[in-house]
């Protein structure tokens, strides 16, 4: 029997609300077994929002992740309105709107940069985070930061969207629209991406339905979930958008999914700030009442949801938070055995989970613990695979 | 027929509770709990987002939220697992995406989910003293039990 090895990556990456430590077993280059550790960045959030006041828990919820830090205050605040039936002035629920889906574009975008640079195409990673840069600059101009806005409250949003600010975000979105129409040509046209991507990492629909996995992992996988479109919320039943499913379930249609959703998103925002009327941004809510709640928000990587449950004080007596990732990150163990180690880098970011973890991968010798491959090697490894691709399809 | 009605039907003894079109909560005794969540998912194709567990003074209350995207619904069954016991049917065996969901919910709350394939830690680090359950509402009786657990 060929020997079995052991591959750990991480634990540790600071970026996410997540952190990972992925085991793989491999025989030669083939992967025949992974364990998946989390945990070491638990901070026990849900128990520090209990002592919180409900305005409060809003910053604490927004400070779980830093990439998509709007989707879990937009979940909370759904979650509190949902306790005694808040409405919501018009304008508060366009701004929602707005913010989420700018975050949508710029968490994909982030990811598309990481992606390509894991496959060697280091020129998508300098393209898509270069455009991503606009749309971080239009959420310091309307909030006054690029991460943690602090944009919603219960009962509204705390900034509006001032007239000014328009023509700068109209430029950035047509900018966007533009290179991932761009890329996604590109994309498909690409023999050695194709053949890259391709076949790779398959998650089967009845997997993925078992697993439960939402957001653009289900979606690729053939399963038509969206939270803006089944359980219409805030401003999304007021615009036109598609729904975009594919039903390889391998990382070149999950690639696909995103580039397509940010253009999807910049169609939403346009028709937002031209519906969007003026009025009143806050409902200004006095109390929240006793009862439960529950919130959903399409993040970008899938359903989050919270459920909050009030006693009638200031403070919530529970508070349930489920991020996308806890649902995706377990499915990955099926995408992952029988490919090679070259795409484990890969196979993992495509759940896009967190990306630092690859930065920490190293191959340990189980016998001696001697280190063989480091997190660059693994990289450098993917990045070869596609050079050989190259050189095949052009000769 | 709406989903709720077809629940209704095979399970008359269900005490429902509709808050308002989108959020449904069903109460159920812990059998009649885990039969709604199978019955919901396999059959109705309804997806389990998440469970919820909450500490109170009886038991453990347990919500499984069940997203039924097809009408815009989210049904929630709720039940209580008596203390001092805990003990309750996993539906992991069932329904595979529970796994994780119901492994932070023993480590958290100390419900104990029989059945269920592999309960070891999750979140809390491996050194974390057993018994202690982070997300119970009074974890020690007294300075003195703490101190205890601590040493």
């Amino acid at each position: 029997m060929a020997k079995e090895t052991m591959i750990p990556i991480g634990p540790y990456h600071p970026l996410l609300e997540e952190p990972e430590f992925f085991k793989f077993y491999v025989e030669g280059e083939k992967i025949v077994d992974a364990e998946v550790r989390v945990g070491y960045n638990h901070r026990g959030v849900e128990k520090i929002s209990e002592g919180k006041t409900f305005d409060q828990a809003t910053f604490v919820v927004e400070r779980i992740c830093g990439i998509c830090s709007t989707s879990h205050p937009f979940a909370y605040v759904r979650a509190v309105e949902d306790i005694s039936g808040i409405v919501l002035p018009e304008r508060a629920e366009y701004i929602r709107t707005i913010i989420g889906d700018l975050e949508r574009i710029h968490s994909h975008l982030l990811w598309v940069g990481l992606a390509g640079h894991f496959i060697g195409y280091n020129t998508v990673f300098m393209w898509a985070w270069k455009y991503r840069e606009p749309v971080l600059d239009m959420f310091e101009i309307i909030s006054g930061n690029r991460n943690h806005y602090n944009m919603f409250k219960v009962g509204g949003v705390r900034r509006d969207i001032k007239e000014t600010d328009v023509p700068g975000l109209l430029k950035a979105i047509d900018d966007v629209e533009r290179f991932c129409g761009m890329l996604l040509k590109a994309v498909i046209d690409d023999p050695v991406i194709k053949a890259r991507l391709k076949n790779v990492g398959i998650l089967k629909k009845e997997d993925a339905i078992a697993m439960g996995v939402v957001g653009p992992v289900a979606r690729a996988s053939g399963i038509p979930i969206d939270v803006r479109k089944d359980h219409p919320y805030a401003a999304y039943d007021r615009v036109n958008f598609e729904r975009i499913v594919m039903d390889g379930g391998d990382v070149f249609n999950k690639a696909a999914i995103r580039l397509l959703e940010c253009i999807e998103s910049t169609k939403i925002i346009r028709q937002c700030l031209k519906q969007m009327p003026a009025g009143p941004i806050d409902a200004a809510v006095r109390e929240v009442g006793v009862g439960e709640g529950i919130g959903q928000h399409e993040a970008p990587r899938g359903e989050c949801i919270h459920y909050v449950r009030s006693n009638g004080s200031n403070y919530p007596e529970r508070h349930k938070i489920r991020a996308p990732s806890f649902m995706n990150v377990p499915s990955f163990k099926l995408t992952v055995i029988g490919e090679s180690i070259a795409d484990a880098a890969l196979i993992t970011a495509a759940v896009d989970p967190c990306y630092c973890c690859t930065e920490r991968m190293a191959i340990v010798d189980r016998e001696s613990d001697r280190v063989l491959l480091t997190g660059e090697e693994m990289v450098r490894l993917s990045q070869a695979k596609t050079e050989k691709l190259k050189q095949k399809c052009l000769y | 027929m709406s989903i709720l009605e077809q629940v209704k039907n095979k399970f008359s003894q269900l005490e429902v509770n509709e808050k308002n079109p989108k959020r449904i909560y069903l109460n159920a005794d812990n059998e009649t709990a885990k039969a709604v969540v199978l019955y919901l998912f396999h059959d109705l194709k309804a997806r389990l987002s998440t469970i919820t567990g909450l500490d109170s003074r009886p038991g453990v209350e347990l919500l499984y939220h069940l997203a039924v995207d097809s009408e815009a619904k989210v049904i929630t069954v709720r039940t209580l697992v008596a203390k001092p016991e805990l003990l309750i049917a996993s539906v992991t065996p069932e329904i595979p995406a529970a796994e994780w969901v119901e492994r932070e919910i023993a480590e958290m709350l100390g419900v104990k989910f029989t059945g269920h394939p592999n309960l070891a830690t999750l979140l809390l680090p491996d050194d974390w003293p057993a018994g202690v359950y982070p997300l119970r509402k009074q974890t020690f009786e007294s300075k003195q039990e703490l101190k205890e657990i601590e040493n």
